[in-house]
């Protein structure tokens, strides 16, 4: 009998805390963990009570690098359930915040966490020694999406201007105008990036995966759309709970997610370009196509250089809502609280980040639910770590770790929003 | 005060709802009642590539944050980091992913740290949340801020002729 089994105690180059286990026996894999240990946050919990109106800015606190991905399920949420529905410049001007936010996640997770994975070195640090123009264009790139939403926001991090119904300030023409020089820098950085990413070698690894993501009648999905999958689903967010499940499982502080009587799914650039390619802008198109990417990917691996025409995207649609923009007569639409639930889905630069809040006639918080991105993929991550190292066992020990690490990359992990919600049970006998 | 000091950017680290770890802000705010002008205060929360802006075009760079070291809390290390590489424990209590340590060691990969470069690190003891200091902590704030400034005050490269 050979047993062999590795461990990573801490992952490098994710935010949060977590670790992986994978064990092998007999050569076969018996099976990979990925174990979540940062602890539970409890957000829904303490949501309960709370006015609709905090929903933003409370969640928002659950990341520090996709705080808008939370403020906006919150507000469509909240939204939802009271009957409002902003349109015109402010929709326009919360689909321009989010473009920041992708730009600015994109880079970091492109240039200073995965980079190093395809190109051979321990981390950023040592891959700007031999590649310091693309680490500085990567620091400019993440600037310029913070830029964005540093203008819209109030701030970059955890940003205070968003509120149910719009804003509580909208920027004047000239303002926005202002990003425009940067936005076509960043277009073209983002061009570039994509080329770069595109001379990497990738592992050839592909799984049948259900892919799913919002998809909107005529954009690339970012607030708006119906959940759909490459595999038949295709349901209004409300039916969310109805097709999904979460469960808990015990090596994790994390949920994992199913869909119901199927298996785990993938969220993520890579469903939505799989399932919204033609909704892309022409530009990003042209660069998918240039860089080897077919109009489907089932590689992972390939996530960077998804990411990377993704950013490309989300500079073009950027300046697209700049030059047409008109400031709306007011930041905000009237919000009127009234008993009932809501549902907020937006596409978080990991996937899709999932609200419901069950509200009273004041609109105070009865019940919160939300599900993060990471925790939909973590059943994915480790079928991939399972079926990857099984192919793979001839490999040394040491170079099979460091191909694992790159794989649970693949997904951008943020192990600190899939802890958010834990519900603890203390069981007495 | 007189006092030149342009290009002098000072950057207080930390988090100020989990404890200790906010004393570099504090010690950012403490300062900011008494540098002179022109020396410009900064608080940050730590993401690495934050702090790669914040002291961007500056000369003189005097960086702030709460440390792990296991020495007893309150003890103000000093790291000159245009010569020292930053200890293992300074990336210890964040969970950004490219925290200080991060940032200061991509500067130097890519030849672009500034031409000084102190960090201090101040011992913390407890990062649970909440916003007061230890005590032993709050005790060594005023001790910590009178340093900086008088190393702000006296660093060569901040004596220019500029002085009214």
């Amino acid at each position: 009998m050979n047993v062999k089994s590795f461990k990573v105690d801490f992952l490098a180059r994710v935010e949060g805390e977590g670790g992986f286990h994978v064990k092998v026996k007999d050569q076969r894999v018996k099976e990979a963990k990925l174990n979540i240990f940062e602890p539970p946050r409890f957000f829904e919990a303490f949501l309960r009570g709370r006015k609709f109106t905090e929903a933003p800015d409370i969640t928002a606190r659950i990341c520090g690098i996709c705080p808008i991905a939370y403020q906006m399920s919150a507000c469509h949420a909240a939204e939802d359930a009271f009957g409002a529905k902003p349109d015109g410049a402010i929709r326009e001007l919360r689909r321009l915040i989010y473009c920041g936010e992708w730009i600015e996640s994109h880079a970091l997770h492109i240039y200073l966490l995965h980079a190093p994975d395809f190109l051979g070195y321990e981390d950023a640090i040592q891959m700007a020694k031999d590649h310091p123009e693309a680490v500085q264009r990567g620091l400019r790139l993440k600037k310029i999406g913070n830029a964005i939403m540093t203008l819209l926001g109030g701030r970059e991090i955890h940003p205070i201007n968003i509120r149910v119904g719009g804003f509580y300030k909208t920027p004047t023409k000239t303002q926005l105008q202002s990003l425009e020089e940067d936005l076509k820098w960043a277009r073209d950085a983002a061009v570039e990036t994509a080329r770069w990413v595109a001379t990497f070698t990738f592992p050839e690894f592909q799984r049948d995966y259900e892919f799913v993501a919002l998809r909107h009648p005529s954009e690339y999905p970012l607030n708006e759309g119906r959940l759909v999958s490459n595999k038949g689903l295709d349901i209004p967010i409300g039916e969310y709970e109805q097709h999904f499940a979460e469960e808990h499982v015990q090596h994790s502080n994390a949920l994992h997610s199913t869909l119901q009587e199927r298996a785990g799914y993938f969220v993520g650039p890579l469903a939505r370009y799989n399932l919204n390619f033609e909704r892309l802008s022409p530009l990003a198109q042209e660069a998918a196509k240039q860089s080897g990417l077919g109009r489907e990917c089932r590689n992972p691996f390939q996530g960077i250089l998804v990411r990377a025409v993704e950013t490309i995207y989300a500079c073009d649609e950027a300046l697209r809502i700049i030059a047409k923009y008109a400031p709306p007569d007011r930041p905000a639409v009237d919000v009127t609280p009234r008993v009932g639930t809501g549902h907020g889905c937006t596409e978080a630069p990991r996937g899709i980040l999932y609200h419901k809040y069950n509200f009273d006639e004041r609109g105070l918080i009865l019940m919160a639910k939300i599900v993060p991105p990471t925790a939909q993929n973590l059943k994915i991550i480790e079928e991939d770590l399972t079926e990857y190292v099984s192919t793979r066992l001839h490999l040394p020990n040491d170079r099979l770790q460091w191909q694992c690490e790159q794989a649970v990359r693949n997904y951008d992990p943020c192990i600190s929003c899939a802890t958010h919600f834990l519900r603890v049970r203390i069981e007495r006998e | 005060m007189t006092g030149p000091a342009y290009n002098t950017v000072f950057i207080g680290v930390g988090n100020p709802f989990r404890s200790d770890d906010g004393v570099g802000r504090i010690v950012a705010r403490r300062l900011r009642e008494e540098v002179p002008s022109g020396v410009k205060i900064q608080e940050e929360s730590g993401d690495g590539t934050e702090l790669l802006e914040a002291w961007k075009g500056a000369d003189c760079v005097i960086l702030v944050d709460a440390v792990q070291s296991g020495a007893p809390p309150g003890t103000i290390h000093r790291i000159d980091a245009r010569t020292e590489t930053l200890p293992t424990w300074f990336s210890h209590s964040s969970t950004h992913a490219f925290g200080v340590a991060e940032a200061i060691e991509l500067a130097r990969a890519m030849g672009d740290l500034p031409a000084r470069l102190i960090v201090y690190g101040i011992e913390g003891l407890d990062f649970s949340a909440g916003t007061e200091l230890s005590p032993d902590v709050a005790e060594v704030v005023p001790a910590a801020a009178n340093l900086i400034l008088h190393e702000i005050m006296h660093l060569p490269a901040l004596r220019p002729a500029q002085t009214s």
